[in-house]
């Protein structure tokens, strides 16, 4: 009876302990990073243009940006009407459905280097785009798809019934319910995944090396075209050069903020959902 | 709400919205297609022009020499990928009972953002962190120059945290309260009853945790190709002191300026990545299978 005792209170000391790992772990992390970081935040860090003696991270910002939005662009119109698909228009089980769930499940698995990879052979080199914003943001809007349709569709499952029921009954149209009562009802979840696809674009890195380029400074001239590279791409060339340490731990610290800040809005809009 | 086409007629505007979805919901079939093609297309003939053992087998990648053999990249892979499974799904294990299980409410509302923040942080941030911090860690405390395949398994086991504790935690929760009731009824204590019987109905949720994990491990490239040390050489599992290169970094690594014969011999190294994580998903899919009946 003792042993069974002990080996009780040793399991439960496990899982206090493996838990307490993974905290202690983030939050090393986070404030190894903070206190390396943040006396290294200048303005300097935020000048208009890059160059060596000044490692400015604005250049990478706005590129984040225009890729954040371009991909959202691409990827949100396409990702909400598949899902509106799958969720009010599709016949549940039908063999279409379970062609677009496997293919919707297998790219969610691949890596990012293979959509890098994909991207620089299709975009970049077929399509003759050259490294540039757009075959960026087409590969990352095709790697984020997957998250956009499924969050959307569980968002769309969630709203009850008796509102499709009750448009339907007061001669509303598929259609029309689907575009004023279901999506509506639905947005905010769908809003918390687009905002956590946003987190994976700005975390982005192997996926963007050969379809954006890693060019340092941006040529506004070539619009769409011009090749760039975002603040995690930046941060990523930082850590690599001794030279940079200080600047990388200030990149990293803003990297961070960024990230933070996009999961909480998530969570809160998540919660909104919950609420209601 | 309804751009482009300002169709007044309903009876026109329901049949071409319905077909826009349709069309919409075709895109993810179309993309694997092309992925598929494109980088199937890209690979093979360098596979066919190098000789799938020589390529598959060789242990020798020396690009300027001609010798493209990837074993070195995929035994590396594999390497990485088990350290990351053997260090990081145990306390992930554990760490997701305490979650479902243990967890005091109060505490709860930390630890959920908190994982959340974990899977959400850049690998790249990881990858730095890992340079100034377990790369030295690893140098002093076991020796070596510290970029090495286990401090590649050290930061990898601790990326792969938060996917093994999500599932496994969520498939704790899916197991039926009365296992749990019947078991304490019969007099098990709280640790017999989690660990002895919830956790065995978990199994196959537990299994698609490690999956999934291996899945993650396998296809993360930069934080890797930050610490792992990248040599192209074949290694024995007890040089874990020693650098490898993944896969993945290969790719990442020599893609830049690879021009001819070793350009193809990457899209291919990439492609036997993508078989892999094909396998893997495939596995996924039959675990969730089994999950679900």
């Amino acid at each position: 009876m003792k042993m069974r005792k002990i080996k009780d209170l040793t399991l439960r000391g496990l899982t206090w302990l493996c838990a307490g790992v993974t905290a202690a772990m983030l939050l090393f992390l986070l404030a190894y990073i903070l206190l390396k970081g943040v006396p290294h935040i200048k303005p300097s860090l935020f000048a208009l243009h890059y160059n060596s003696e000044n490692v400015s991270l604005f250049p990478a910002l706005v590129i984040t940006v225009l890729t954040v939005a371009l991909s959202l662009l691409i990827a949100v119109p396409l990702g909400v009407f598949a899902a509106v698909y799958l969720a009010e228009y599709a016949k549940r089980g039908s063999r279409f459905v379970r062609l677009v769930r496997t293919t919707a499940e297998t790219l969610a698995g691949i890596p990012s280097i293979l959509y890098g990879l994909f991207g620089s052979l299709f975009f970049v080199a077929w399509l003759g785009w050259g490294y540039s914003l757009l075959a960026g943001s087409c590969t990352l809007a095709i790697m984020i798809l997957p998250l956009v349709m499924r969050t959307t569709e569980e968002s769309l499952k969630a709203v009850p019934d008796s509102y499709r029921e009750g448009a339907f009954g007061l001669g509303a149209g598929k259609l029309r319910t689907v575009f004023r009562i279901i999506l509506p009802a639905a947005a905010p979840g769908i809003l918390a995944g687009i905002i956590l696809a946003i987190g994976r674009i700005v975390g982005e890195t192997a996926a963007l090396i050969y379809t954006l380029g890693n060019t340092a400074d941006v040529d506004p001239s070539r619009g769409l075209f011009t090749s760039g590279r975002t603040l995690s791409m930046h941060m990523y060339s930082l850590a690599n050069n001794a030279l940079y340490t200080d600047q990388a731990y200030a990149t990293a610290v803003v990297l961070l903020v960024v990230v933070i800040g996009i999961n909480a809005l998530s969570a809160f809009l998540a919660k909104k959902i919950v609420k209601r | 709400m309804i751009s482009g086409i300002t169709v007044k007629n309903r009876s026109v505007r329901e049949p071409v919205m319905r077909w826009v979805f349709t069309v919409s919901a075709l895109t993810a079939v179309l993309a694997v297609g092309l992925i598929c093609v494109f980088l199937f297309a890209g690979g093979f003939p360098a596979i066919g022009k190098i000789g799938v053992l020589k390529f598959l087998t060789g242990t020798v990648w020396k690009p300027t020499y001609d010798d493209f053999g990837i074993l070195p990249m995929i035994v590396g892979s594999l390497y990485v990928t088990a350290g990351a499974i053997l260090l990081g799904v145990p306390v992930g294990i554990f760490a997701a009972v305490f979650m479902a299980k243990v967890c005091p409410k109060p505490l709860y509302g930390f630890m959920k953002p908190a994982l959340d923040l974990l899977a959400g942080i850049p690998s790249v941030v990881y990858g730095f962190f890992g340079i100034v911090v377990l790369v030295p860690f690893v140098r002093n405390t076991f020796g070596g120059d510290g970029s090495s395949m286990v401090t590649a398994s050290l930061l990898l086991g601790i990326m792969i945290l938060p996917t093994v504790i999500g599932i496994t935690e969520s498939a704790l929760r899916a197991v039926p309260d009365e296992l749990y009731e019947g078991a304490v009824a019969l007099g098990a204590s709280h640790e017999r009853a989690v660990f002895g019987v919830v956790l065995p109905a978990a199994k196959s949720g537990v299994m698609a945790a490690v999956v999934l994990g291996v899945g993650r491990a396998i296809g993360e490239t930069m934080a890797v190709k930050m610490v792992a040390g990248n040599q192209t050489v074949l290694r024995a599992p007890d040089e874990f002191l020693k650098g490898v290169r993944t896969l993945t970094a290969n790719v990442v690594l020599e893609m830049g300026y690879a021009e001819g014969l070793h350009r193809e011999a990457l899209i291919a190294t990439g492609v036997v990545l993508f078989v892999f994580i094909l396998l893997i998903n495939l596995l996924f899919s039959a675990l969730k299978k089994e999950r679900t009946e």
